[in-house]
């Protein structure tokens, strides 16, 4: 008999290597570009699969409820991104931003974050989810310079410098978690397996735990962009091609915050370690209220954009922080809704700043009557990120809210202070781009793929309407899980 | 525990801190690079140490791919770098090195303040090899926060990497994993940096970090 999920596995992480590979081989663009998309869909048909059969958890992969939703969110993100790539590096080739020998590098290094990301998810080893989170970083690093501009180089050697130090904290972190299972459950491979570790953590001793969690919280937390440690990413995001800064907000963001949540779960299933949670709190609220007084004075789009991540990181850090059903729901959900928006409007942003040649605010006006199709696609996607109705960022953002306020009134308040300031900074800034006078510079036409944006879109809204009932009842268990 | 065998572990670990401090005031990139290879060959008799009293085989592995690239290729590597770049000679402007030193110490201090009260439990070997281990990663840390070359904040980077690898050389049985990627990792990293020196020099014609800062949102306008 096959093993299905085995196999699915298994498709997850070959598809990607096997086409980075492949792609090295080919130089039609155009042919890279179609293999990427087909690569993506593959892995995301395979990342579907694991819904139906599920292998067994081994001492390295594992697949379990948690995972498994993040899994196929990752794989359906990079394969829409995929798409919007296509035409977006189309138009980089014409205007000779990018040749065709760098294009060829670009589609490669793609399928190889899929696959470090993929690997991450899957990872039930934790240095293994190490080893993928400082790969994804490399590849990352590279994409993010890919322009060799002077701005480029800056935020690429910013985000090595940065990143690379939370990864050798994360590292610290990892060897403290093994340092504390050691005793307790032996030397070698079973005492860093993560479903091990948490059936043995009551034993561990909570000290060395702690100060592991500390490492892997600064460490990890670098890499979602949580406030001190945030500075590598609106440069990384801004100087990037748009489609990495998609994969960068929408997805590696994710990864990072789902190693932090594992350890938290470490951390919960000890009684005498310290609660992880007010660290979490302490540090998403400061990511949400500077976030949103940073959103004020930016004058580049793609960085207001990231500055939004980074306040979008901030609520979901501050849920998982809050604990409990209600408010773990509300993480969960806010984690799927603010990847697809905010995959949506980068490339929406993606296409804009090609027709208009320009990431500037100031000189961006009135989308809405040049290229109706984006500029409303920008506005459908702000009004969702910026948490208004009927899109489902407002209603994972009004239970992370209501959770707070029924449990802890008063923290409840920087966190919709935190929430208004980057609502209004956003609609305001959004005026301007959509309904300003358009000036009356050459308009260029561009062949925009409109899909995978209004795709994004549409799942965000019927969210907010109406959410499948297995998909609540999935994300229930797995907020119960996350305790 | 055998108590020779643990006294030069002790002396190896502690030798690691030294080189640490070694590296925090010199202001001759040449003399750096030199230094951090000798920071790198006590890492690698610290690892062999350890892997012969564990009896751990794969710390060998670890050892000597410690010694090939950490102590041998990247040093030269980088040395070829500083001379292709014509920096050899400059002196870089250390300032305060008795500032720098003593919050050094005040950061080994830290390092054992913490770990020793923490691993209470752990066996004698581990213990003092952890707070060796987390002193050499801050005083990486402390060296890139003080210097603006790049060459100097890869070395305090790599140096602080060191510290990881004799942090994991002491967690008794940790598997190899880990230890093959630190230097993979430092492999790829220092690609990474051999193309970003010679495109930085390109684009700013110097690789003090100082003068890219100059680059942000507000000044670009």
């Amino acid at each position: 008999m096959i093993d299905v999920g085995f196999l699915a596995v298994t498709a997850l992480l070959i598809v990607p290597v096997g086409a980075a590979l492949l792609l090295v081989l080919l130089s039609g663009y155009r042919l890279g570009a179609r293999l990427n998309v087909g690569a993506a869909l593959a892995s995301l048909l395979a990342a579907v699969t694991l819904f139906g059969a599920r292998p067994e958890a081994n001492l390295y992969l594992r697949v379990d409820d948690f995972n498994i939703y993040l899994i196929v969110l990752n794989n359906l993100v990079s394969f829409t991104t995929s798409v919007f790539s296509a035409s977006y590096i189309a138009h980089e080739l014409e205007t000779g931003r990018l040749t065709p020998a760098y294009l060829r590098f670009y589609h490669a290094m793609y399928q190889a974050l899929i696959f470090a990301m993929n690997l991450a998810f899957l990872a039930n080893n934790i240095g293994l989810l190490w080893v993928a989170i400082e790969l994804a970083t490399l590849i990352t690093v590279l994409m993010v310079g890919l322009y060799r501009t002077r701005a480029a180089l800056e935020a690429a050697w910013k985000y090595f410098i940065l990143g690379s130090l939370g990864i050798a904290l994360a590292l610290f972190g990892t060897i403290l978690v093994y340092l504390a299972a050691q005793p307790v459950m032996g030397e070698g491979l079973p005492a860093m397996a993560w479903d091990r570790l948490l059936d043995h953590a009551k034993a561990f001793d909570p000290a060395l735990l702690n100060l592991a969690f500390v490492f892997l919280l600064l460490g990890y937390g670098t890499k979602a962009g949580l406030v001190p440690l945030h500075a590598w990413l609106p440069d990384a995001h801004a100087e990037g091609p748009t489609p990495i800064s998609a994969i960068l907000s929408g997805l590696l963001l994710n990864v990072a915050l789902y190693a932090v949540l594992r350890f938290k779960m470490l951390m919960s299933a000890n009684p005498s370690a310290l609660a992880p949670g007010p660290l979490m709190v302490g540090l998403g609220l400061l990511s949400l209220l500077f976030a949103g007084l940073m959103l004020y004075r930016r004058g580049d789009i793609k960085r207001l954009f990231a500055y939004s991540s980074i306040e979008h990181m901030g609520i979901i850090t501050f849920a998982f922080g809050m604990g409990g059903p209600l408010a773990n729901f509300a993480g969960l959900l806010h984690m799927t809704m603010h990847s697809l928006t905010k995959a949506a409007i980068f490339f929406a942003v993606g296409h804009i700043s090609q027709v208009k040649g320009t990431q500037r605010i100031s000189t961006i006006r009135g989308l809405t009557v040049t290229h109706p199709a984006l500029g409303w696609g920008l506005v459908a996607g702000v009004i969702a990120i910026a948490g208004m109705p009927p899109f489902g960022v407002f209603m994972s953002e009004f239970l992370v809210a209501s959770s707070t306020f029924a449990r802890q009134p008063l923290l409840a308040l920087p966190l919709v202070l935190g929430l208004l300031l980057a609502f209004g900074t956003l609609l305001w800034r959004l005026h301007g781009m959509a309904f300003g006078k358009p000036d009356s510079g050459p308009a260029a036409p561009v062949q925009a793929s409109t899909l995978p944006m209004l795709a994004h879109l549409a799942l965000v809204l019927i969210a907010g309407f109406w959410l499948p009932g297995p998909l609540v009842a999935w994300f229930h268990h797995v907020a119960i899980l996350l305790g | 525990m055998h108590g020779l065998a643990f006294d030069i572990a002790h002396f190896l670990a502690g030798g690691m801190v030294v080189a640490s401090f070694l590296l925090l005031y010199q202001d001759r990139l040449s003399a750096l690079i030199n230094v951090f290879a000798l920071h790198s060959l006590v890492l690698v008799l610290a690892v062999g140490w350890q892997a012969h009293i564990q009896n751990a085989h794969h710390l060998y592995v670890t050892a000597g791919i410690a010694l090939i690239f950490k102590a041998i290729i990247i040093p030269t590597a980088l040395h070829r770098i500083v001379r292709r770049l014509g920096i050899h000679r400059t002196l870089e402007v250390v300032s305060g090195v008795g500032r720098d030193m003593l919050a050094g110490t005040g950061l080994v201090a830290l390092a054992i303040l913490v770990m020793l009260p923490v691993t209470a439990k752990a066996d004698a070997l581990a213990r003092e090899d952890l707070a060796f281990a987390l002193a050499v990663v801050l005083l990486g840390l402390l060296l890139m926060v003080i210097r603006h070359n790049a060459v100097s904040l890869v070395i305090g980077f790599m140096s602080l990497e060191n510290g990881l690898v004799l942090a994991a050389a002491g967690a008794r049985g940790m598997p190899l994993a880990v230890e093959i990627s630190i230097a993979f990792s430092v492999l790829i990293a220092l690609i990474v940096i051999g193309v970003f020196l010679f495109r930085i020099r390109e684009r700013f014609d110097s690789v003090d970090m100082q003068a890219m800062d100059t680059f942000r949102e507000g000044r670009r306008r």
